[in-house]
């Protein structure tokens, strides 16, 4: 077995038994990520000259990981996946680079997505298409796909990733691994690139609760930088996972999760269900109470619309900076009108293009009360549906996504309408900040699947306890992908 | 003019200066010469940069607000506005929309225009970041990043302004208010103060509070100068005027103030009008602005003008026109009230204030903030002056003096040319030369009194000029007459 396969806290006990050193550590992982990178196309950069670093009382140091290549990290390159950053170093780190530094952890490469946080297939990003380690001929979802894949296959324990939609949690699902994205604010988003401010999270992919727990307990902190962060000083995310969860209360959605929804079913929906059914009866045998909820099934079909409209909005004015004339390579033109067109016409995939044109579009004074205005009430009323649940509930649960991980060459497939809320469910988790975590629960033709908590705001430790007990009681903790063909 | 009647919004922005930093970055607020020194990586929008709201600025904005007679927010936020130039590195600027309340809206501003009193409405107050200054050149354009976020309060008037003559009146007014309230220096050779002006022109028969009666209005961007307000307006004033009398229709349109020709030139019509996909700035989370920090910035609200004029008039007996002189320049008024509080006579130093200061720094265009003669300094002189231990005259000599040599004027009242003033001393030195000069006392009393002269001018040349001669005329009065 190789270190990197291990759990962050078998590999600080063997660190600090001298048995390993953290050079060694990190010279495996980096043979690992050269593998990987052949194999899967995970990384933007490999940081061949990382070095081991002291161990000392906290758990993540001396220990490797990956970074999004969103995050802005100090003299070494940051392209959000995008040619209009292809070689952007930043002059500072993100917050929680520099909270993970002072941790000790070790940084040995950035980690591919889809281009700055945007699509969830991993196929956009400038340096190509991303592949999954269980079967190359599917995607890994993304957009934290190089991440995703990387920690599925042994490159490190865990890597870091931002969810906007479903960006965590979904390609964590796809590769059978762990994903979770905190309370919104929990962790600081200085120095991470914008998609879509109101709806960006930032979090860990691990193969484990316990390991996402102490790796989001380093990263979190209030920042004078970031105002809508906020003190988390008294949360011991890593304390909270003990197990004690009899009498906790669930609750799944019947108009999500039960195969009556969706009568053009496939055999993989329908195995699907199944599993997450199981699973439900796996909670109900650790003491736990699973409850049947329904909700207007006119708001769940919403989700799509109002995401798409909200990030859309937001993020054709993040990106407003990206004009390449005080970064990223200059555009050719007489003017700085041409010059901003040139270097974003040819800077940015279609598929950024297409989201910018439609943000433009529900922000115009005619549009803005019918799309946009609309989109805000529509995310408010689903978030208080669901603030309401909370008021009963400890956490919801949910499968996550129709199924294992897609095939390329079906991506273009146009899927059933009924299982829209199905596949988009994990938005609200965005829409309301609330803490989210998907962890692996089974497979399907071979393919793992997981299923989703989501807690109400500030209520991370309980999410992650419910979370490391349902874990505890199934066979997938830590499971690495055994070879990648 | 006579047949028409003009209309006249202001649309007045003015940084605040007087915040440490910017408005939503740590950078250093002032202004600098050298560009680019004055940057954070959040005033160049490097991706991942967030924007921090500055607690000073907002409490300035809420101060102006309140003096205005705004109503002020119960929260406070901040909005986008979309749009693309090179002096904006996040493609949107961070602004208050009107909706649902920025930092205030609907005051009132009464001022002053040649002596008669104006009232003006204001529609709103609101807080934004100004965007980075751009230096053209023949085939390039520099971009200096000084100003980029450095705070900017816009301030937009009801079109209750009917000349270019009151709508300077109403800027002069609103600079003393920014000035007093320690908002900005509202300077505009540094480029603190820009407007926009809009103009209509209506038939003056008719009844100006209805809206209906109003004529189309212009917008007129980009005016930098207060004399650029004056002649914008009246040439847009002549240009509309031209067109309704030839019968024709003045379009809804936005022009330019073009400073060298001295005319407005067209820039775009209403259609062409930007659309800026205005919506709440999600970094920003909305805050609450609390009753009691609204009370506080209330009782915090320093004298302006007005009040200082009357306490001038009313508590020390200035006259109107020397408090008005000496509060239209906030660093004059001051000085004064650094004049009162060494409990200075008010009026003497309000006259060395008003005649010699005010004289000296014109004439060789220098600030008041550097002119050597500090309150302290001159009250040397003015104590010795008020003791009459000087004349008025060495008083003068002393003070030009002092400013020549850049030393203390103490330094120039010494013993040896101190007024003699001492009634003993000077009554020696008369009887002496009274009774050396027995004829013309004798011919002083059989009435050749013109000899008064002869002999005060005796006093003086044995003391050599620094006998008090008023004391003296009192004692050869008293002396020759009995």
């Amino acid at each position: 077995m190789r270190y990197m396969d291990k759990s962050i806290e078998e590999l600080h006990e063997l660190l600090v038994k001298g048995e390993v050193t953290s050079d060694e550590l990190v010279k495996e992982s980096l043979e690992r990520s050269h593998e990987i990178q052949e194999k899967c196309n995970a990384f933007v950069t490999i940081l061949d000259d990382a070095k081991g670093c002291e161990v000392t009382e906290s758990l993540l140091s001396g220990i490797p990981y990956g970074v999004k290549d969103n995050y802005s990290t100090k003299d070494i390159l940051s392209t959000g996946s995008s040619n209009t950053l292809k070689d952007y170093v930043p002059f500072f780190n993100a917050t929680s680079i520099d909270n993970l530094d002072r941790a000790g952890a070790v940084k040995v490469n950035k980690t591919t997505l889809d281009e700055f946080g945007m699509g969830g297939t991993g196929t956009t990003a400038h340096t190509g298409v991303q592949k999954n380690p269980w079967d190359r001929t599917r995607i890994c979802a993304g957009s934290s796909s190089g991440s995703a894949a990387a920690v599925a296959a042994g490159v490190y324990p865990y890597a870091l990733g931002t969810d906007t939609g479903d960006s965590i949690r979904k390609p964590a699902a796809y590769c059978g691994i762990v994903g979770y994205k905190p309370t919104y604010g929990m962790i600081s988003r200085y120095g991470v690139f914008p998609f879509a401010s109101s709806l960006d999270h930032l979090g860990a992919l691990t193969r484990s609760v316990r390991d996402a727990a102490i790796v989001v307990d380093a990263m979190k902190g209030i920042d004078p930088n970031d105002m809508t962060s906020w003190d988390s000083s008294k949360m011991d995310l890593l304390g909270a996972c003990t197990g004690e969860v009899k009498g906790k209360k669930l609750c799944y959605i019947k108009e999500i999760c039960n195969i009556e929804n969706y009568p053009n079913a496939s055999e993989e929906l329908k195995l699907h269900l199944e599993n997450f059914h199981k699973t439900l009866e796996i909670c109900k045998s650790l003491g736990m109470e699973v409850e049947e909820v329904s909700v207007d099934r006119k708001l769940l079909n919403a989700i799509y619309s109002v995401y798409r409209v909200i990030h859309s909005a937001e993020a054709s004015s993040n990106m407003s900076n990206l004009t390449g004339i005080i970064f990223g390579p200059r555009g050719k033109g007489e003017n700085y009108i041409e010059m901003i067109k040139d270097h974003r016409t040819n800077g940015f995939s279609p598929l950024i293009k297409r989201r910018f044109v439609i943000g433009s579009y529900v922000l115009q004074k005619e549009n803005k009360e019918r799309y946009f205005n609309n989109a805000q009430r529509a995310r408010r009323l689903l978030v208080d549906t669901w603030k309401d649940l909370f008021k009963k509930y400890d956490a919801v649960l949910n499968p996550v996504g129709i199924g294992p991980a897609k095939k390329f060459e079906d991506l273009d497939i146009k899927y059933d309408d009924n299982t829209i809320a199905l596949d988009e469910h994990l938005q609200i988790g965005n829409f309301g900040g609330f803490p989210s975590i998907s962890i692996p629960d089974g497979f399907v033709n071979d393919l793992p699947v997981s299923i989703c908590i989501t807690g109400n705001c500030y209520d991370d430790e309980n999410v992650l306890n419910i979370a490391y007990a349902l874990e505890s009681a199934m066979d997938y903790k830590g499971q690495v992908v055994k070879e990648v063909k | 003019m006579g047949k028409y009647l003009a209309k006249i919004g202001l649309e007045m922005h003015c940084e605040v200066s007087e915040t440490n930093t910017k408005v939503f970055s740590a950078a250093e607020n002032s202004y600098k010469d050298t560009p680019n020194c004055n940057v954070s990586a959040v005033d160049m929008a490097f991706p991942g940069t967030l924007p921090v709201v500055n607690k000073e600025a907002v409490r300035l904005a809420l101060m102006a607000s309140m003096i205005l007679k705004c109503s002020q927010p119960e929260y406070f936020f901040f909005e986008r506005k979309n749009y693309y130039y090179p002096d904006l590195p996040k493609g949107f600027q961070t602004t208050q929309e009107t909706k649902p309340i920025p930092s205030g809206i609907y005051g009132e501003v009464e001022f002053e225009c040649n002596g008669e009193l104006k009232k003006v409405r204001v529609n709103n107050l609101h807080l934004e970041e100004d965007a980075a200054s751009l230096d053209h050149y023949y085939s390039t354009s520099n971009i200096d990043y000084n100003r980029a976020g450095v705070p900017l309060l816009e301030l937009v008037t009801e079109p209750d302004i009917h000349s270019a003559d009151e709508a300077v009146a109403f800027l002069e007014h609103m600079r003393s208010v920014y000035q007093y309230a320690g908002i900005s220096e509202a300077d505009s050779k540094k480029g603190q103060i820009r407007c926009d002006v809009n103009i209509s022109l209506m038939d003056a028969s008719l009844d100006e509070s209805d809206p209906n009666n109003w004529g189309t209005r212009a917008e007129i961007k980009n005016v930098n100068s207060f004399g650029g307000v004056r002649d914008a307006i009246n040439y847009e004033i002549v240009r509309q005027s031209e067109i309704l009398d030839n019968g024709g229709a003045v379009e809804q349109e936005t022009r330019r103030w073009d400073e060298e020709s001295g005319t407005t030139i067209y820039m775009r019509s209403k259609v062409d009008a930007i659309d800026y996909k205005y919506f709440v700035e999600p970094n920003i989370p909305k805050f609450k602005i609390s009753q009691e920090w609204l009370d506080e910035i209330r009782a915090s609200i320093p004298e302006l003008a007005m009040d200082r004029k009357k306490k001038y008039i009313e508590q020390y007996g200035l006259s109107e026109y020397d408090a008005g002189v000496i509060v239209k320049e906030k660093c004059v008024s001051d000085y004064f009230e650094e004049c009162l509080k060494l409990n200075m006579n008010a009026k003497t130093a309000a006259n060395w204030l008003t005649v010699q200061i005010i004289a000296y720094i014109n004439k060789y265009e220098i600030e008041l903030k550097d002119f050597y003669l500090t309150p302290v300094l001159l009250n040397q002189i003015i104590t010795e002056l008020d003791k009459g231990t000087i004349s008025s005259k060495q008083a003068k000599e002393i003070f030009f003096k002092s400013l020549e040599e850049n030393k203390e004027p103490k330094t120039f009242i010494t013993k040896d040319n101190a007024q003699i003033s001492d009634e003993g001393v000077l009554n020696d030195i008369i009887s002496n030369i009274l009774a050396n000069n027995e004829n013309q006392v004798n011919e002083y009393k059989s009435g050749k009194t013109n000899l008064f002269d002869y002999f005060v001018g005796q006093v003086m040349k044995e003391t050599r000029g620094k006998a008090n001669p008023n004391i003296v005329k009192e004692i050869l009065k008293g002396k020759l007459d009995n």
